[in-house]
């Protein structure tokens, strides 16, 4: 299955994703719109800092998800591949952030259901936006 | 492949989907005692809050059933299992021939006698009838008596706090949550309940019940119109017993989750875990070790192998707004950072993270859990980056890309 993997060699920190991210799941065509005197609650992040090295962080989309079997709600399945949420299932227990050995799921803006990457396949941008705006092709959409 | 599964909780389900990863064929049967779709015990909770309603708490699709081509036999109970002949008779008055049995029957609630409980109406919470019949007993002027500051006590408590007038909670022990949380924390927790007009009392118990009133080993009376008994639970093990396991305290199995008696697994909160925090086995009765267990043993009795992840003590909680994540067991060195509104404390031993207790921010906590699962040696990662928040940057380039790289994946 195709995933999104970053190279930290490559990656600026300029967190250009974490925006197009948050841009991409807002549901607005206008990026100003969207994210002007907003805080982001995007689905990847940044890590890094004084050391110099720098790496977007999403959902790995793991093959043996604990997340999904964590779930007390049903909310979290794997659909092709990819794991999905279904947030009017999700009840916020906060289980999967206990599970997730990548600290790749987190509450949304509500704070009350999870969100997680879920490849831009229920949004408009097509493409993972991450990817596809990325300035340094750190951040690559591929099979492995 | 004849299948029979007693059980229809997170274990069963898992179960079934395992089996049907290795064999699409065989006859899968399930028996449930109750009469209800798949669902999660731990949303009542939420049912009542208004988080989730009962199509939402169903725990897998409606399909589930026929899809995997179940026969289902709702609200039929499993009274009799003879492991000689491989078959079960059921509460229906049939016998169903087996070649692999799951016992997935789960726990029940602990009630500890006291006297005059028979003189009064007493609620569980364990079930989605409890929390029917709990939300069917409420008014807005109910004085409410939850015996029990425990998992099960408190989120019934946040689940209903809306729906009564006082709340009061009993408990022996003298700090709230002492599965999962120390005295500091507990007592930053119970600070935060306190502010939704809810009466503590611990390091107490009920000695004596009467119609409306409770009367306490120190003497105090707490009138209730409205008794919730939430002590603990015990594993349903009934079953196994009669087969001639040495099951009374959770049944035993192997790592593939076979009983003693081939062609037996046992899975959920009915089955011992092996605990890699204080190398004990016990009862660990948590959805996603349930989930967990009915994978490997579904795997196993269809002729598949899914390896066994280690288990572990592990909780998410959230009261009010206020959310703690907890895992493995405190014990070794402490490291303990307060913020304000929050506290973390973790762990170590023999070069390992053995426990951690987070309590407001709970961020990415997955991560530290990872530490403890996979027993990572504390001497590969920067620990004091780990510590001050958790982080894949902490972690060696070389065990970074192996992570995130796919190969492991």
């Amino acid at each position: 299955m195709k995933r999104i993997y970053v190279n930290e060699k490559w990656c600026l920190g300029c967190h250009l994703c974490e925006y197009y991210c948050a841009f991409a799941n807002s549901g607005k065509s206008d990026m100003v719109k969207a994210l002007k005197n907003v805080t982001i609650h995007p689905r990847i992040h940044i890590e890094g800092g004084k050391s110099g090295v720098h790496f977007a962080v999403s959902c790995r989309h793991c093959a043996n998800p604990l997340c999904v079997k964590g779930c007390i709600s049903g909310a979290l399945s794997v659909k092709n591949g990819m794991i999905e949420i279904d947030q009017d299932k999700c009840v916020g227990c906060f289980t999967c952030i206990l599970s997730c050995p990548y600290g790749a799921i987190m509450p949304d803006a509500s704070g009350h259901v999870m969100q997680k990457c879920e490849l831009c396949t229920k949004n408009a941008s097509g493409e993972p936006a991450c990817v596809k705006n990325c300035p340094n092709q750190a951040i690559v959409f591929e099979e492995r | 492949m004849r299948y029979v599964i007693v059980g229809n909780g997170p274990a069963a389900v898992s179960a079934v989907e395992s089996i049907r990863r290795f064999d699409a064929t065989g006859d899968i049967t399930l028996f449930s005692r109750e009469n209800e779709f798949t669902y999660s015990r731990p949303l009542i909770s939420y049912l009542l809050l208004g988080a989730t309603d009962e199509d939402r708490m169903r725990y897998r699709k409606p399909d589930f059933y026929t899809a995997n081509r179940v026969d289902y036999r709702q609200g039929v109970s499993v009274t009799a299992i003879d492991p000689e002949k491989r078959e079960v008779t059921s509460s229906d008055g049939s016998v169903t021939p087996y070649d692999r049995l799951l016992l997935a029957t789960g726990a029940r609630p602990f009630v500890p006698p006291a006297e005059g409980l028979d003189t009064v109406s007493y609620h569980s919470f364990m079930t989605l009838e409890d929390a029917r019949g709990l939300r069917e007993a409420l008014t807005p002027n109910s004085s409410v008596l939850i015996v029990g500051a425990g998992l099960i006590g408190l989120k019934c408590l946040e689940g209903i706090r809306h729906l009564c007038d006082r709340i009061t909670v009993v408990d022996l022990a003298d700090q709230i949550l002492p599965s999962i949380l120390d005295r500091e924390a507990a007592a930053m927790v119970q600070a935060h309940i306190e502010k939704e007009r809810v009466d503590f009392i611990l390091g107490d118990s009920v000695v004596k019940y009467q119609p409306g009133l409770a009367t306490t080993r120190s003497g105090r009376t707490i009138p209730f119109d409205v008794l919730v008994m939430a002590v603990g639970v015990r594993p349903c093990t009934e079953l196994a017993v009669a087969m001639g396991l040495d099951a009374a305290r959770g049944i035993p199995t192997n790592e593939r989750g076979e009983t003693a008696i081939p062609g037996v697994y046992a899975a959920g909160d009915c089955a011992v875990s092996h605990d890699i925090t204080t190398d004990t086995d016990r009862v660990l009765a948590l959805l996603p070790n349930a989930a967990m267990q009915g994978e490997v043993c579904g795997a196993d009795m269809a002729g598949g192998r899914v390896d066994p992840l280690n288990s572990l003590p592990m909780n998410a909680m959230g009261m009010f707004g206020l959310h703690m994540i907890t895992a493995g067991t405190m014990v070794g060195e402490d490291h303990i950072i307060r913020t304000p509104g929050g506290y973390k404390r973790l762990c170590t031993k023999d070069n390992r993270l053995m426990g951690y207790i987070l309590v407001g921010d709970v961020e990415r906590a997955g991560i530290y859990t990872a530490l403890i699962r996979e027993k990572t040696p504390l001497d590969s990662i920067d620990f004091a980056l780990m510590l001050e928040k958790p982080q894949l940057m902490a972690f060696s380039k070389r065990d970074r890309q192996m992570k995130m790289g796919g190969s492991r994946l």
